[in-house]
Protein backbone atom coordinates (compact mmCIF):
# COMPACT_ATOMS: atom_id res chain seq x y z
CA UNK A 1 0.00 0.00 0.00
CA UNK A 2 2.67 2.49 1.08
CA UNK A 3 6.40 2.14 0.57
CA UNK A 4 8.72 4.80 1.85
CA UNK A 5 12.45 4.78 1.42
CA UNK A 6 15.16 7.04 2.78
CA UNK A 7 12.71 9.87 3.47
CA UNK A 8 14.31 12.91 5.14
CA UNK A 9 13.31 16.37 6.23
CA UNK A 10 15.64 18.88 7.86
CA UNK A 11 14.80 22.11 9.64
CA UNK A 12 18.04 24.02 9.65
CA UNK A 13 20.32 21.73 11.64
CA UNK A 14 17.46 19.65 13.06
CA UNK A 15 16.92 16.34 11.28
CA UNK A 16 13.17 16.02 11.91
CA UNK A 17 13.08 12.83 9.84
CA UNK A 18 16.26 11.08 8.79
CA UNK A 19 16.38 8.29 6.19
CA UNK A 20 13.01 6.84 7.16
CA UNK A 21 12.06 3.51 5.59
CA UNK A 22 8.52 2.30 6.04
CA UNK A 23 6.33 -0.37 4.50
CA UNK A 24 2.61 -0.30 5.26
CA UNK A 25 0.70 -3.34 4.02
CA UNK A 26 -2.86 -3.14 2.72
CA UNK A 27 -5.46 -3.72 5.43
CA UNK A 28 -3.14 -3.46 8.41
CA UNK A 29 -2.95 -0.95 11.21
CA UNK A 30 0.60 0.27 11.35
CA UNK A 31 1.45 2.30 14.41
CA UNK A 32 4.29 4.77 14.73
CA UNK A 33 5.43 5.50 18.23
CA UNK A 34 8.19 7.66 19.54
CA UNK A 35 8.96 10.33 22.12
CA UNK A 36 7.95 13.99 21.75
CA UNK A 37 9.77 15.69 18.91
CA UNK A 38 10.75 12.37 17.32
CA UNK A 39 9.45 13.56 13.95
CA UNK A 40 6.12 11.72 13.80
CA UNK A 41 4.04 14.71 12.72
CA UNK A 42 6.74 15.73 10.27
CA UNK A 43 6.64 12.24 8.74
CA UNK A 44 2.86 12.41 8.37
CA UNK A 45 3.20 15.82 6.77
CA UNK A 46 5.67 14.43 4.25
CA UNK A 47 3.51 11.41 3.48
CA UNK A 48 0.37 13.42 2.84
CA UNK A 49 2.18 16.06 0.81
CA UNK A 50 1.84 19.02 3.15
CA UNK A 51 5.62 19.14 3.52
CA UNK A 52 8.12 18.71 0.71
CA UNK A 53 10.79 16.14 1.50
CA UNK A 54 14.49 16.92 1.20
CA UNK A 55 15.26 13.38 0.09
CA UNK A 56 13.64 9.99 -0.36
CA UNK A 57 10.72 8.54 -2.30
CA UNK A 58 7.14 7.63 -1.45
CA UNK A 59 5.19 4.99 -3.36
CA UNK A 60 1.47 4.77 -2.77
CA UNK A 61 -0.32 1.80 -4.35
CA UNK A 62 2.65 1.25 -6.63
CA UNK A 63 2.67 4.83 -7.80
CA UNK A 64 5.42 7.33 -7.12
CA UNK A 65 3.67 10.20 -5.34
CA UNK A 66 6.79 11.95 -4.01
CA UNK A 67 6.26 15.05 -6.14
CA UNK A 68 2.46 15.15 -6.03
CA UNK A 69 0.73 18.00 -4.18
CA UNK A 70 -1.40 17.17 -1.17
CA UNK A 71 -4.79 17.49 -2.84
CA UNK A 72 -3.77 15.03 -5.58
CA UNK A 73 -2.67 12.47 -3.01
CA UNK A 74 -5.99 12.84 -1.21
CA UNK A 75 -7.80 12.25 -4.48
CA UNK A 76 -5.77 9.04 -4.88
CA UNK A 77 -6.95 7.85 -1.48
CA UNK A 78 -4.31 9.06 0.96
CA UNK A 79 -5.91 11.20 3.66
CA UNK A 80 -4.88 12.42 7.09
CA UNK A 81 -6.24 13.76 10.34
CA UNK A 82 -4.47 16.48 12.29
CA UNK A 83 -2.87 16.32 15.72
CA UNK A 84 -4.11 19.85 16.33
CA UNK A 85 -7.82 19.76 15.55
CA UNK A 86 -8.50 21.50 12.24
CA UNK A 87 -12.20 21.86 11.65
CA UNK A 88 -14.14 24.78 10.15
CA UNK A 89 -15.45 26.41 13.33
CA UNK A 90 -17.97 28.72 11.64
CA UNK A 91 -19.66 25.88 9.76
CA UNK A 92 -22.11 23.29 10.98
CA UNK A 93 -20.87 19.78 11.63
CA UNK A 94 -22.70 18.62 8.52
CA UNK A 95 -21.12 21.33 6.36
CA UNK A 96 -17.65 20.42 7.63
CA UNK A 97 -18.05 16.88 6.39
CA UNK A 98 -19.91 18.03 3.28
CA UNK A 99 -16.86 20.05 2.17
CA UNK A 100 -14.93 16.78 2.12
CA UNK A 101 -17.76 15.03 0.24
CA UNK A 102 -17.79 17.88 -2.29
CA UNK A 103 -14.05 17.54 -2.76
CA UNK A 104 -14.40 13.82 -3.21
CA UNK A 105 -17.10 14.21 -5.86
CA UNK A 106 -14.87 16.36 -8.07
CA UNK A 107 -14.84 20.06 -8.79
CA UNK A 108 -17.28 22.43 -7.13
CA UNK A 109 -17.34 25.15 -9.77
CA UNK A 110 -21.10 25.51 -9.39
CA UNK A 111 -22.15 29.04 -8.62
CA UNK A 112 -25.90 29.22 -8.37
CA UNK A 113 -27.74 26.39 -6.62
CA UNK A 114 -27.68 26.34 -2.80
CA UNK A 115 -25.29 23.59 -1.78
CA UNK A 116 -26.95 23.05 1.60
CA UNK A 117 -29.94 21.62 -0.26
CA UNK A 118 -27.94 19.11 -2.26
CA UNK A 119 -29.52 15.95 -0.87
CA UNK A 120 -26.95 13.56 -2.25
CA UNK A 121 -24.06 15.44 -0.63
CA UNK A 122 -25.96 15.77 2.66
CA UNK A 123 -26.91 12.10 2.67
CA UNK A 124 -23.31 11.01 2.21
CA UNK A 125 -22.11 13.45 4.89
CA UNK A 126 -24.72 12.14 7.34
CA UNK A 127 -23.65 8.58 6.59
CA UNK A 128 -20.06 9.42 7.53
CA UNK A 129 -21.23 11.24 10.67
CA UNK A 130 -23.19 8.15 11.67
CA UNK A 131 -19.97 6.16 11.34
CA UNK A 132 -18.31 8.29 14.03
CA UNK A 133 -21.51 8.56 16.08
CA UNK A 134 -22.12 12.24 15.48
CA UNK A 135 -25.29 12.42 13.39
CA UNK A 136 -27.26 13.88 16.30
CA UNK A 137 -24.99 16.94 16.39
CA UNK A 138 -25.02 17.53 12.64
CA UNK A 139 -26.70 20.94 12.87
CA UNK A 140 -24.42 22.33 15.57
CA UNK A 141 -21.64 24.76 14.79
CA UNK A 142 -18.30 22.99 14.87
CA UNK A 143 -16.92 25.78 17.04
CA UNK A 144 -19.46 24.97 19.76
CA UNK A 145 -18.48 21.30 20.10
CA UNK A 146 -16.58 19.78 23.00
CA UNK A 147 -12.95 18.84 22.50
CA UNK A 148 -13.78 15.17 22.15
CA UNK A 149 -16.49 15.83 19.58
CA UNK A 150 -14.14 18.01 17.58
CA UNK A 151 -11.63 15.15 17.50
CA UNK A 152 -14.38 12.88 16.19
CA UNK A 153 -15.36 15.42 13.55
CA UNK A 154 -11.72 15.68 12.56
CA UNK A 155 -11.74 11.95 11.76
CA UNK A 156 -15.12 12.15 10.04
CA UNK A 157 -13.80 14.78 7.64
CA UNK A 158 -10.86 12.59 6.71
CA UNK A 159 -13.15 9.59 6.26
CA UNK A 160 -15.45 11.53 3.95
CA UNK A 161 -12.65 11.80 1.42
CA UNK A 162 -13.00 7.99 1.11
CA UNK A 163 -9.37 7.15 1.78
CA UNK A 164 -7.72 3.81 1.22
CA UNK A 165 -4.96 4.79 3.61
CA UNK A 166 -5.72 7.02 6.56
CA UNK A 167 -2.91 8.75 8.43
CA UNK A 168 -4.02 9.44 12.01
CA UNK A 169 -1.93 11.89 14.01
CA UNK A 170 -2.71 11.24 17.69
CA UNK A 171 -6.48 10.86 17.33
CA UNK A 172 -6.88 10.57 21.11
CA UNK A 173 -4.86 13.68 21.94
CA UNK A 174 -6.36 15.44 24.96
CA UNK A 175 -9.36 13.12 25.25
CA UNK A 176 -10.90 11.83 28.47
CA UNK A 177 -11.07 8.11 29.19
CA UNK A 178 -14.64 7.72 28.00
CA UNK A 179 -14.08 9.61 24.77
CA UNK A 180 -10.88 7.65 24.15
CA UNK A 181 -12.75 4.40 24.48
CA UNK A 182 -15.39 5.53 22.00
CA UNK A 183 -12.68 6.56 19.57
CA UNK A 184 -10.86 3.27 20.06
CA UNK A 185 -14.05 1.34 19.30
CA UNK A 186 -14.55 3.40 16.17
CA UNK A 187 -11.01 2.82 14.93
CA UNK A 188 -11.38 -0.88 15.62
CA UNK A 189 -14.49 -0.89 13.44
CA UNK A 190 -12.66 0.96 10.66
CA UNK A 191 -9.69 -1.36 10.76
CA UNK A 192 -9.72 -3.86 7.94
CA UNK A 193 -11.81 -1.65 5.66
CA UNK A 194 -9.18 1.06 5.61
CA UNK A 195 -5.45 0.77 6.00
CA UNK A 196 -4.39 2.84 9.02
CA UNK A 197 -1.13 4.54 9.84
CA UNK A 198 -1.52 5.54 13.45
CA UNK A 199 0.62 7.91 15.46
CA UNK A 200 -0.31 7.60 19.12
CA UNK A 201 1.24 8.11 22.54
CA UNK A 202 -1.27 5.97 24.42
CA UNK A 203 0.39 2.55 24.53
CA UNK A 204 -2.81 0.69 25.44
CA UNK A 205 -4.41 2.01 22.27
CA UNK A 206 -1.35 1.17 20.18
CA UNK A 207 -1.05 -2.37 21.47
CA UNK A 208 -4.75 -3.09 21.07
CA UNK A 209 -4.99 -1.75 17.50
CA UNK A 210 -1.66 -2.20 15.76
CA UNK A 211 -0.59 -5.15 13.65
CA UNK A 212 2.82 -3.64 13.11
CA UNK A 213 4.70 -1.01 15.07
CA UNK A 214 7.58 1.21 13.98
CA UNK A 215 9.55 3.10 16.57
CA UNK A 216 10.78 6.55 15.59
CA UNK A 217 13.50 8.22 17.65
CA UNK A 218 15.32 11.40 16.61
CA UNK A 219 13.87 11.09 13.13
CA UNK A 220 15.06 7.53 12.59
CA UNK A 221 13.12 4.28 12.56
CA UNK A 222 15.08 2.22 15.07
CA UNK A 223 12.86 -0.85 14.94
CA UNK A 224 9.83 -2.27 13.13
CA UNK A 225 7.98 -5.39 14.17
CA UNK A 226 4.87 -6.99 15.63
CA UNK A 227 3.57 -5.63 18.96
CA UNK A 228 5.14 -8.58 20.76
CA UNK A 229 8.52 -7.99 19.12
CA UNK A 230 8.45 -4.30 19.98
CA UNK A 231 7.42 -5.00 23.56
CA UNK A 232 10.36 -7.32 24.01
CA UNK A 233 12.95 -5.40 22.02
CA UNK A 234 15.93 -4.34 24.08
CA UNK A 235 16.74 -1.46 21.71
CA UNK A 236 13.26 -0.02 21.96
CA UNK A 237 13.14 -0.49 25.70
CA UNK A 238 16.41 1.36 26.07
CA UNK A 239 15.63 4.16 23.62
CA UNK A 240 12.03 4.77 24.38
CA UNK A 241 9.78 2.48 26.32
CA UNK A 242 12.34 2.37 29.12
CA UNK A 243 11.95 5.99 30.11
CA UNK A 244 8.16 5.64 30.08
CA UNK A 245 8.57 3.03 32.77
CA UNK B 1 -25.97 30.75 12.46
CA UNK B 2 -28.43 31.91 9.81
CA UNK B 3 -28.66 35.53 8.67
CA UNK B 4 -30.79 37.21 11.31
CA UNK B 5 -33.70 39.42 10.31
CA UNK B 6 -32.22 42.72 11.47
CA UNK B 7 -29.41 42.90 8.88
CA UNK B 8 -31.83 41.85 6.13
CA UNK B 9 -34.25 44.57 7.17
CA UNK B 10 -31.50 47.17 7.22
CA UNK B 11 -30.39 46.00 3.77
CA UNK B 12 -33.88 46.39 2.31
CA UNK B 13 -34.39 49.84 3.82
CA UNK B 14 -30.98 50.96 2.62
CA UNK B 15 -31.76 49.76 -0.90
CA UNK B 16 -35.03 51.68 -0.95
CA UNK B 17 -33.37 54.85 0.39
CA UNK B 18 -30.52 54.40 -2.05
CA UNK B 19 -32.91 54.78 -4.97
CA UNK B 20 -35.67 56.87 -3.38
CA UNK B 21 -33.65 59.69 -1.82
CA UNK B 22 -31.56 60.76 -4.82
CA UNK B 23 -34.40 60.42 -7.33
CA UNK B 24 -36.91 62.43 -5.28
CA UNK B 25 -34.28 65.09 -4.55
CA UNK B 26 -33.40 65.17 -8.23
CA UNK B 27 -36.97 65.76 -9.31
CA UNK B 28 -37.35 68.34 -6.55
CA UNK B 29 -34.55 70.27 -8.20
CA UNK B 30 -31.55 69.21 -6.09
CA UNK B 31 -29.68 67.70 -9.01
CA UNK B 32 -26.43 67.45 -7.14
CA UNK B 33 -27.53 64.61 -4.84
CA UNK B 34 -28.02 62.25 -7.73
CA UNK B 35 -24.29 62.62 -8.42
CA UNK B 36 -23.37 61.74 -4.85
CA UNK B 37 -25.55 58.66 -4.88
CA UNK B 38 -24.47 57.50 -8.33
CA UNK B 39 -20.90 57.63 -7.10
CA UNK B 40 -21.89 55.69 -3.97
CA UNK B 41 -23.60 53.00 -6.04
CA UNK B 42 -20.63 52.61 -8.41
CA UNK B 43 -18.25 52.39 -5.46
CA UNK B 44 -20.61 49.89 -3.85
CA UNK B 45 -20.26 47.67 -6.93
CA UNK B 46 -16.47 47.96 -6.73
CA UNK B 47 -16.45 47.26 -2.98
CA UNK B 48 -18.84 44.32 -3.38
CA UNK B 49 -16.51 42.85 -5.97
CA UNK B 50 -13.62 43.18 -3.53
CA UNK B 51 -15.75 41.42 -0.92
CA UNK B 52 -15.89 38.42 -3.24
CA UNK B 53 -12.22 37.99 -2.38
CA UNK B 54 -11.93 39.56 1.07
CA UNK B 55 -15.17 38.37 2.60
CA UNK B 56 -15.79 35.14 0.73
CA UNK B 57 -12.26 33.76 0.50
CA UNK B 58 -10.25 35.81 3.01
CA UNK B 59 -8.00 37.24 0.29
CA UNK B 60 -6.94 40.75 1.27
CA UNK B 61 -6.08 42.27 -2.09
CA UNK B 62 -4.65 45.75 -1.74
CA UNK B 63 -4.58 46.50 -5.46
CA UNK B 64 -8.21 46.22 -6.34
CA UNK B 65 -8.63 49.80 -7.57
CA UNK B 66 -6.46 48.81 -10.53
CA UNK B 67 -9.56 47.21 -12.03
CA UNK B 68 -11.53 50.44 -11.68
CA UNK B 69 -8.75 51.98 -13.76
CA UNK B 70 -8.76 49.22 -16.37
CA UNK B 71 -12.51 49.63 -16.80
CA UNK B 72 -12.29 53.42 -16.96
CA UNK B 73 -9.43 53.49 -19.46
CA UNK B 74 -11.30 50.91 -21.58
CA UNK B 75 -13.89 53.68 -22.03
CA UNK B 76 -11.60 56.71 -22.19
CA UNK B 77 -8.88 55.43 -24.50
CA UNK B 78 -11.09 54.15 -27.38
CA UNK B 79 -13.20 57.31 -27.13
CA UNK B 80 -10.05 59.46 -27.23
CA UNK B 81 -8.80 57.76 -30.40
CA UNK B 82 -12.21 57.96 -32.03
CA UNK B 83 -12.25 61.71 -31.39
CA UNK B 84 -8.68 62.58 -32.23
CA UNK B 85 -7.71 59.80 -34.65
CA UNK B 86 -5.17 57.01 -34.33
CA UNK B 87 -5.41 53.92 -32.18
CA UNK B 88 -6.24 51.65 -35.12
CA UNK B 89 -9.05 49.25 -34.44
CA UNK B 90 -9.24 50.22 -30.75
CA UNK B 91 -10.89 53.55 -31.56
CA UNK B 92 -14.62 53.46 -30.93
CA UNK B 93 -17.50 55.09 -29.06
CA UNK B 94 -19.37 51.78 -28.89
CA UNK B 95 -20.42 50.82 -25.38
CA UNK B 96 -20.28 47.11 -26.16
CA UNK B 97 -16.73 47.52 -27.38
CA UNK B 98 -15.81 49.40 -24.19
CA UNK B 99 -17.37 46.67 -22.08
CA UNK B 100 -15.71 43.89 -24.04
CA UNK B 101 -12.35 45.62 -23.78
CA UNK B 102 -12.78 46.22 -20.05
CA UNK B 103 -13.82 42.67 -19.27
CA UNK B 104 -11.18 41.10 -21.52
CA UNK B 105 -8.32 43.26 -20.26
CA UNK B 106 -9.32 42.89 -16.61
CA UNK B 107 -9.70 39.12 -16.93
CA UNK B 108 -6.25 38.90 -18.48
CA UNK B 109 -4.66 41.21 -15.89
CA UNK B 110 -6.36 39.30 -13.07
CA UNK B 111 -5.41 35.88 -14.42
CA UNK B 112 -1.74 36.84 -14.74
CA UNK B 113 -1.34 38.80 -11.49
CA UNK B 114 -3.58 36.33 -9.63
CA UNK B 115 -1.58 33.32 -10.79
CA UNK B 116 1.51 34.97 -9.33
CA UNK B 117 0.19 36.64 -6.17
CA UNK B 118 -2.01 33.73 -5.06
CA UNK B 119 1.13 31.67 -4.53
CA UNK B 120 1.85 33.87 -1.53
CA UNK B 121 -0.27 34.45 1.55
CA UNK B 122 -0.85 36.83 4.39
CA UNK B 123 1.12 40.03 4.38
CA UNK B 124 3.02 38.93 1.25
CA UNK B 125 -0.24 38.68 -0.68
CA UNK B 126 -1.21 42.18 0.44
CA UNK B 127 2.16 43.58 -0.64
CA UNK B 128 2.30 41.85 -4.01
CA UNK B 129 -1.25 42.81 -5.02
CA UNK B 130 -0.43 46.37 -4.01
CA UNK B 131 2.74 46.22 -6.12
CA UNK B 132 0.82 45.07 -9.20
CA UNK B 133 -1.66 47.90 -8.70
CA UNK B 134 1.15 50.44 -8.40
CA UNK B 135 2.83 49.02 -11.52
CA UNK B 136 -0.30 49.82 -13.50
CA UNK B 137 -0.49 53.23 -11.82
CA UNK B 138 3.05 54.17 -12.85
CA UNK B 139 2.46 52.78 -16.35
CA UNK B 140 -0.52 55.12 -16.81
CA UNK B 141 1.37 58.04 -15.27
CA UNK B 142 4.09 57.53 -17.86
CA UNK B 143 1.79 57.66 -20.90
CA UNK B 144 1.77 61.31 -21.98
CA UNK B 145 -0.74 60.68 -24.73
CA UNK B 146 -3.41 59.89 -22.13
CA UNK B 147 -2.57 62.97 -20.09
CA UNK B 148 -0.01 61.27 -17.83
CA UNK B 149 -0.85 61.95 -14.18
CA UNK B 150 -3.40 64.63 -15.09
CA UNK B 151 -5.57 62.11 -16.91
CA UNK B 152 -8.02 63.18 -19.58
CA UNK B 153 -11.68 63.91 -20.04
CA UNK B 154 -14.06 61.48 -21.73
CA UNK B 155 -15.74 63.64 -24.37
CA UNK B 156 -18.51 61.23 -25.22
CA UNK B 157 -20.02 58.52 -23.00
CA UNK B 158 -20.20 54.90 -24.13
CA UNK B 159 -22.80 54.62 -26.85
CA UNK B 160 -25.60 52.04 -26.68
CA UNK B 161 -28.57 51.89 -29.03
CA UNK B 162 -31.36 52.31 -26.48
CA UNK B 163 -29.54 53.68 -23.49
CA UNK B 164 -28.15 57.18 -23.09
CA UNK B 165 -25.54 57.19 -20.35
CA UNK B 166 -25.19 60.96 -20.49
CA UNK B 167 -28.69 61.15 -19.01
CA UNK B 168 -27.98 61.18 -15.24
CA UNK B 169 -31.22 59.42 -14.29
CA UNK B 170 -30.65 56.72 -16.88
CA UNK B 171 -27.06 56.28 -15.71
CA UNK B 172 -28.16 56.03 -12.10
CA UNK B 173 -30.76 53.43 -13.07
CA UNK B 174 -28.17 51.32 -14.88
CA UNK B 175 -25.78 51.52 -11.92
CA UNK B 176 -28.48 50.73 -9.41
CA UNK B 177 -29.82 47.82 -11.47
CA UNK B 178 -26.30 46.47 -11.86
CA UNK B 179 -25.80 46.63 -8.10
CA UNK B 180 -29.04 44.72 -7.43
CA UNK B 181 -28.06 42.06 -9.94
CA UNK B 182 -24.59 41.77 -8.43
CA UNK B 183 -25.99 41.41 -4.91
CA UNK B 184 -28.32 38.64 -6.06
CA UNK B 185 -25.43 36.92 -7.80
CA UNK B 186 -23.24 37.20 -4.71
CA UNK B 187 -25.95 35.93 -2.43
CA UNK B 188 -26.42 32.85 -4.58
CA UNK B 189 -22.69 32.41 -4.95
CA UNK B 190 -22.11 32.55 -1.22
CA UNK B 191 -24.45 29.63 -0.62
CA UNK B 192 -23.38 27.63 -3.67
CA UNK B 193 -20.95 24.72 -3.94
CA UNK B 194 -18.26 27.18 -4.94
CA UNK B 195 -19.10 29.56 -2.10
CA UNK B 196 -18.77 26.85 0.51
CA UNK B 197 -15.35 25.83 -0.78
CA UNK B 198 -14.27 29.50 -0.60
CA UNK B 199 -15.57 29.72 2.97
CA UNK B 200 -13.57 26.63 3.86
CA UNK B 201 -10.45 28.12 2.28
CA UNK B 202 -11.00 31.33 4.24
CA UNK B 203 -11.20 29.48 7.54
CA UNK B 204 -8.38 27.01 7.01
CA UNK B 205 -6.80 26.65 3.60
CA UNK B 206 -4.42 23.86 4.58
CA UNK B 207 -7.29 21.81 5.94
CA UNK B 208 -9.27 22.36 2.76
CA UNK B 209 -6.35 21.13 0.70
CA UNK B 210 -6.03 18.11 2.98
CA UNK B 211 -9.60 17.23 2.00
CA UNK B 212 -8.53 16.99 -1.65
CA UNK B 213 -9.38 20.47 -2.91
CA UNK B 214 -7.03 22.21 -5.32
CA UNK B 215 -7.54 25.51 -3.53
CA UNK B 216 -5.46 27.52 -6.01
CA UNK B 217 -8.05 27.29 -8.79
CA UNK B 218 -10.88 28.30 -6.49
CA UNK B 219 -8.97 31.33 -5.28
CA UNK B 220 -7.96 32.25 -8.83
CA UNK B 221 -11.57 32.01 -10.00
CA UNK B 222 -12.70 34.31 -7.19
CA UNK B 223 -9.82 36.66 -7.97
CA UNK B 224 -10.64 36.91 -11.68
CA UNK B 225 -14.36 37.21 -11.05
CA UNK B 226 -13.75 40.04 -8.58
CA UNK B 227 -11.45 41.82 -11.03
CA UNK B 228 -13.86 41.60 -13.94
CA UNK B 229 -16.79 42.90 -11.88
CA UNK B 230 -14.68 45.79 -10.58
CA UNK B 231 -13.66 46.65 -14.16
CA UNK B 232 -17.36 46.84 -14.96
CA UNK B 233 -17.67 49.35 -12.13
CA UNK B 234 -14.77 51.21 -13.77
CA UNK B 235 -16.71 51.48 -17.04
CA UNK B 236 -19.61 52.99 -15.12
CA UNK B 237 -17.24 55.29 -13.23
CA UNK B 238 -15.74 56.71 -16.44
CA UNK B 239 -19.19 57.35 -17.87
CA UNK B 240 -20.28 58.97 -14.65
CA UNK B 241 -17.33 61.26 -14.03
CA UNK B 242 -16.47 61.69 -17.77
CA UNK B 243 -12.90 61.90 -16.62
CA UNK B 244 -10.18 59.32 -16.17
CA UNK B 245 -6.83 59.58 -14.43
CA UNK B 246 -4.21 57.35 -12.82
CA UNK B 247 -5.42 58.78 -9.50
CA UNK B 248 -8.37 56.40 -9.74
CA UNK B 249 -6.11 53.43 -9.07
CA UNK B 250 -3.54 54.74 -6.62
CA UNK B 251 -3.03 52.42 -3.67
CA UNK B 252 -4.95 54.77 -1.39
CA UNK B 253 -8.02 54.08 -3.57
CA UNK B 254 -7.57 50.36 -3.00
CA UNK B 255 -7.31 51.10 0.70
CA UNK B 256 -10.59 53.02 0.56
CA UNK B 257 -12.33 50.10 -1.12
CA UNK B 258 -10.99 47.83 1.57
CA UNK B 259 -12.23 50.16 4.30
CA UNK B 260 -15.71 50.21 2.78
CA UNK B 261 -15.83 46.43 2.87
CA UNK B 262 -14.50 46.19 6.43
CA UNK B 263 -16.74 49.02 7.63
CA UNK B 264 -19.85 47.29 6.29
CA UNK B 265 -18.75 43.86 7.42
CA UNK B 266 -17.12 41.17 5.33
CA UNK B 267 -19.45 38.36 6.37
CA UNK B 268 -22.44 40.27 5.04
CA UNK B 269 -23.14 40.26 1.31
CA UNK B 270 -24.74 43.68 1.71
CA UNK B 271 -21.93 45.08 3.89
CA UNK B 272 -19.97 46.79 1.10
CA UNK B 273 -23.06 48.76 0.02
CA UNK B 274 -23.50 50.21 3.50
CA UNK B 275 -19.75 50.79 3.68
CA UNK B 276 -19.68 52.63 0.35
CA UNK B 277 -22.66 54.81 1.25
CA UNK B 278 -21.20 55.82 4.60
CA UNK B 279 -17.86 56.45 2.95
CA UNK B 280 -19.25 58.74 0.26
CA UNK B 281 -21.50 60.67 2.67
CA UNK B 282 -18.75 61.09 5.27
CA UNK B 283 -16.32 62.20 2.62
CA UNK B 284 -18.82 64.80 1.45
CA UNK B 285 -19.71 66.21 4.85
CA UNK B 286 -16.20 66.15 6.29
CA UNK B 287 -14.78 67.74 3.14
CA UNK B 288 -17.34 70.53 3.64
CA UNK B 289 -16.17 71.09 7.22
CA UNK B 290 -12.42 71.16 6.78
CA UNK B 291 -9.78 70.75 4.13
CA UNK B 292 -7.98 68.42 6.50
CA UNK B 293 -10.88 65.97 6.31
CA UNK B 294 -8.66 62.96 5.76
CA UNK B 295 -7.54 63.00 9.39
CA UNK B 296 -10.93 62.77 11.17
CA UNK B 297 -12.00 60.43 8.42
CA UNK B 298 -9.13 58.05 9.03
CA UNK B 299 -9.72 58.19 12.79
CA UNK B 300 -13.39 57.34 12.31
CA UNK B 301 -12.53 54.39 10.14
CA UNK B 302 -9.99 53.06 12.60
CA UNK B 303 -12.52 53.45 15.43
CA UNK B 304 -15.19 51.52 13.56
CA UNK B 305 -12.82 48.72 12.78
CA UNK B 306 -11.72 48.53 16.40
CA UNK B 307 -15.16 48.95 18.00
CA UNK B 308 -17.38 46.98 15.65
CA UNK B 309 -15.89 43.59 15.14
CA UNK B 310 -17.25 42.24 11.87
CA UNK B 311 -18.13 45.77 10.77
CA UNK B 312 -21.66 47.17 10.90
CA UNK B 313 -23.03 43.87 9.64
CA UNK B 314 -21.47 42.07 12.60
CA UNK B 315 -22.90 44.66 14.98
CA UNK B 316 -26.42 44.30 13.55
CA UNK B 317 -26.09 40.54 13.78
CA UNK B 318 -25.22 40.80 17.49
CA UNK B 319 -28.00 43.28 18.26
CA UNK B 320 -30.48 41.07 16.40
CA UNK B 321 -29.27 38.02 18.31
CA UNK B 322 -29.56 39.61 21.77
CA UNK B 323 -33.02 41.00 20.99
CA UNK B 324 -34.10 37.58 19.78
CA UNK B 325 -32.91 36.04 23.06
CA UNK B 326 -34.74 38.66 25.11
CA UNK B 327 -38.02 37.90 23.39
CA UNK B 328 -37.94 34.14 23.61
N1 LIG C 1 8.18 24.03 11.12
C1 LIG C 1 9.24 23.65 11.85
N2 LIG C 1 10.32 24.43 11.91
C2 LIG C 1 11.41 24.06 12.63
N3 LIG C 1 11.49 22.92 13.33
C3 LIG C 1 10.44 22.08 13.31
C4 LIG C 1 9.25 22.41 12.58
N4 LIG C 1 8.37 21.40 12.74
C5 LIG C 1 8.96 20.51 13.54
N5 LIG C 1 10.19 20.91 13.88
C6 LIG C 1 11.14 20.14 14.71
O1 LIG C 1 11.25 18.86 14.16
C7 LIG C 1 11.27 17.89 15.18
C8 LIG C 1 10.15 16.90 14.99
O2 LIG C 1 8.92 17.51 15.24
P1 LIG C 1 7.53 16.73 15.11
O3 LIG C 1 6.44 17.71 15.34
O4 LIG C 1 7.52 16.00 13.82
O5 LIG C 1 7.60 15.71 16.32
P2 LIG C 1 6.49 14.72 16.87
O6 LIG C 1 7.12 13.39 16.92
O7 LIG C 1 5.23 14.83 16.12
O8 LIG C 1 6.29 15.26 18.35
P3 LIG C 1 4.99 15.20 19.30
O9 LIG C 1 4.95 13.86 19.88
O10 LIG C 1 5.26 16.25 20.33
O11 LIG C 1 3.80 15.52 18.45
C9 LIG C 1 11.19 18.65 16.50
O12 LIG C 1 12.51 18.81 16.98
C10 LIG C 1 10.61 19.97 16.12
O13 LIG C 1 11.07 20.98 16.97
MG1 LIG D 1 3.31 15.37 16.57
Amino acid sequence: MLEVSALSKHYGGVKATDQVNLNVKAGECHAIIGPNGAGKTTLIGQLCGELLSDAGVIFFQGRNVTGLPMHRRVQLGLARSFQITSVFDDMTVLANVAVAVQANRGHSFRFWRPVSRNESINARALEVLRLVGMEVQHQQLAGALSHGERRQLEIAMALATEPQLLLLDEPMAGMGAEESNAMLAMLQALKGDITLLLVEHDMDVVFSLADTISVLVYGQVIETGSPAQIRNSATVREAYLGDAG
Amino acid sequence: MTDSRLPTGVALITLILLAGVPLSLYYAGHIFWLDIFTRAVVLAIAAASLNLMLGFAGLASFGHAAYLGIGAYAVGVPAYYETYGGGGMIASYSGWWHLGLALGASALFAAVTGAISLRTRGIHFIMITMAFGQMLFYLLVSIDEYGADDGMTVDLTSQFSHVDLSDPVMLFGICYGSLLLLLLLQYRLKHSHFGRILAAIKQNENRTRALGVNTFYYKLTAYVLAGVICAYAGVLMANFSTFISPGMIEWTRSGELMFMVILGGTAWVFGPVVGAMIFVLLEYFLAGLTVYWHLPFGLLLILTVLLFRGGLGGMLQRIGATRGEGQS
